[in-house]
């Protein structure tokens, strides 16, 4: 299904990574209250996949992304991308020669043009042809073709962002920046084009910076996940190791969990289930349709994770795991901790009370049973 | 009722403001351009110069016109030099007259219809691939169209209704510099009423309902009016 996108030349071949991203950016933005917000990055990124960057609101995410772009002119900058240097000492690509596409955080169509105009506004600039086969499949993956004829006035928020995204596709990108995408929609509208961003990784093979401060988007569409605080990188991997962190300072609450990778090995008709394998580690599902021998992703919040030093057969839990306590780290929350679980060859992360912990007397090599209420799965 | 003196001077009006309307637009739009996008320290100067007519009163403005285009000017020397002899009392001095006198009323219109833009769409533009030109031609001027009318609409009313600038450096010369509003002081002066009213009149329904479409105008397009 994947298709590698026309190559369009800008920028200079030099040294470096042919197939990664190099990132290095330095700027201070004057803040309010004489507080300055400094910037300052070192990052090399895979040149495939969704890397998600994620942060709190303010912690830099998207002025990072504006310096990909060449929106803002760092003190000191340096941009390598697939072997193609766009800045460097005495190099500045401006934006419009950057074979970049953007999608922003909130509507960014051309009020004075149709969708079908703002379309044509990005074939017209695209430097290489634009195939009428890749132009139906782009309307397609976005599900836009009954909508081309009007105006964004009167487009719903989520029809105004698969449009930007179409357009953004049909710049065909060497790179894809998206800041935060869904977050001028409600949760319904976030649902309607999750799947749409899903395919389109699926579909294309060019590199995806997608910021976001939603946990839940990143669990369900992040390779790599890069994580901000104050304008500094303080955690970078792919997304099923770094979710297994508990040393670093998620969001507290109800949103943090682990990510699994799994296979489909049996779906059971009479209860509508499915078990997946995820590297030694048995999981049922709800089944959702997925065909046997299928890779998906599941998620296990912490907060649906409960301990108990038995296995407990007389429960409503489903899924119930052998597990060895790792570390414990506190909460945002003082009354709770995160205890990271060893399973197989995965780990669990349980958000329970520091007094379940003094009651179980949970440190580190203890063994026990977690109890898990639910498993999404999020791919 | 009308006059042959009437209409030559109706004829002027209209050529002057059509002229001076259209080489506002030409000057005003980079000059709107420049106010609305820098962060220079000479923003405040240039756009204090720019609004000057609005408060002057325009013999100020003529007076000093009338002494730097005539033959001891600087202009006038210019003029001279190049063999235009000098603009005082002719049609293309009172065009450059108006140019100052209505140059507020053009160029702020523009302005804050490229302000209430903001950086954004230029922005999503450069994303896709525009240049500046491009992005200047295919979203600023399309965007700020309400703007570009409300400044043309302006813009000629004004330069219509000007007299104390066409006075003080264009006088009263028939089929070169007398307008509407000095022929109908000159209907006043010769106790000729009755055509004084038909021009006034005329003047009245005219500046009404211009500014009667232009409010109609900007009920629609709400941010872009004069400040």
């Amino acid at each position: 299904m994947g298709f590698a996108l026309v190559s369009t030349t800008a920028g200079c071949p030099v040294n470096g990574g042919a197939s990664d991203l190099q990132a290095q950016f330095r700027l201070r933005h004057p803040g309010a209250h004489s507080s300055t917000f400094t910037l300052d990055v070192d990052l090399t990124l895979p040149g495939k996949g969704i890397t998600a960057i994620f942060g709190h609101s303010g912690s830099g995410k998207t002025t990072l992304l504006r310096c990909v772009a060449g929106l803002e002119r760092p003190e000191q900058g340096r941009l390598t991308v697939n072997g193609e240097t766009w800045q460097d000492k005495g190099l500045f690509l401006p934006t419009h020669r950057r074979p970049l596409g953007y999608v922003f955080q909130e509507s960014s169509l051309f009020p004075h043009l149709t969708a079908q105009g703002n379309l044509d506004y990005a074939t017209a600039r695209c430097r290489a042809a634009c195939s009428k086969s890749l132009y139906d499949q782009v309307i397609a993956l976005m599900g836009i073709e009954g909508i081309l004829h009007r105006h964004p006035a009167q487009l719903s928020g989520g029809e105004r962002q698969r449009v930007s995204i179409a357009r953004a596709l049909l710049i065909q990108p060497r790179l894809l920046l998206m800041d935060e995408p869904l977050a001028s929609l409600d949760f319904a509208r976030k649902q309607e084009i999750l799947p749409y961003l899903e395919k389109l990784k699926s579909t294309f093979d060019m590199p995806i910076l997608y910021v976001s401060h939603s946990l839940d988007e990143v669990a369900r569409l992040a390779d790599q996940v890069v994580l901000l605080e104050q304008g500094r990188a303080i955690a970078q991997g792919a997304a099923a190791e770094l979710f297994s962190r508990i040393d670093l300072p998620w969001p507290s609450g109800n949103e943090f969990g682990v990510v699994w990778q799994g296979e489909v090995v049996e779906r059971n008709e009479q209860w509508h289930l499915a078990r997946l394998v995820c590297q030694g580690s048995e999981l049922w599902v709800r089944d959702a349709g997925e065909a046997l021998g299928q890779q998906v992703r599941v998620r296990i919040l912490a907060r649906d994770v409960s301990l108990a030093l038995a296995c407990h057969e007389d429960s409503s839990i489903l899924n119930r795991l052998p597990v060895t306590v790792e570390d414990i780290a506190p909460d945002r929350d003082d009354a709770m901790a995160l205890v990271r679980l060893r399973a197989g060859s995965n780990h669990v992360i349980a958000r329970i009370t520091y007094r379940s912990i003094d009651h179980l007397q949970l440190l580190p090599g203890k063994q026990l049973w977690a109890q898990i209420k639910s498993v999404a799965i999020v791919r | 009722m009308i006059s042959e003196a009437d209409l030559a001077a109706i004829w002027l009006t209209l050529k002057l403001a059509t002229t001076v309307t259209i080489l506002l637009l030409l000057i005003g739009t980079p000059i709107a351009w420049w106010l609305a996008r820098t962060r220079s320290w000479w923003k405040g100067p240039v756009g204090a110069v720019v609004a000057l007519p609005l408060v002057l009163p325009p013999t100020v403005l003529g007076f000093y016109l009338l002494v730097a285009m005539g033959p001891n000017g600087f202009v006038g020397e210019l003029t001279q030099s190049l063999g235009l002899g000098t603009l005082p009392f002719t049609f293309w001095g009172l065009v450059v007259g108006s140019l100052f006198y209505s140059l507020p009323f053009v160029v702020q219109p523009i302005q804050n219809a490229m302000e209430a833009l903001g950086q954004r769409p230029l922005e999503v533009a450069a994303t896709l691939r525009a240049g500046p030109w491009d992005r200047f031609f295919t979203v600023v001027l399309p965007l700020a169209r309400p703007g570009f009318v409300t400044a043309a609409v302006l813009g000629f009313a004004h330069t219509v209704g000007e007299f104390g600038v066409v006075l003080m450096i264009g006088g009263n010369i028939p089929g070169e510099t007398r307008v509407v509003s000095v022929q109908i002081y000159d209907h006043v002066e010769a106790l000729e009423y009755a055509q004084a009213h038909v021009l006034a009149g005329g003047m009245l329904a005219f500046s009404f309902f211009v500014l009667l479409g232009l409010y109609g105008f900007q009920r629609k397009y709400p941010a872009w009016g004069l400040r």
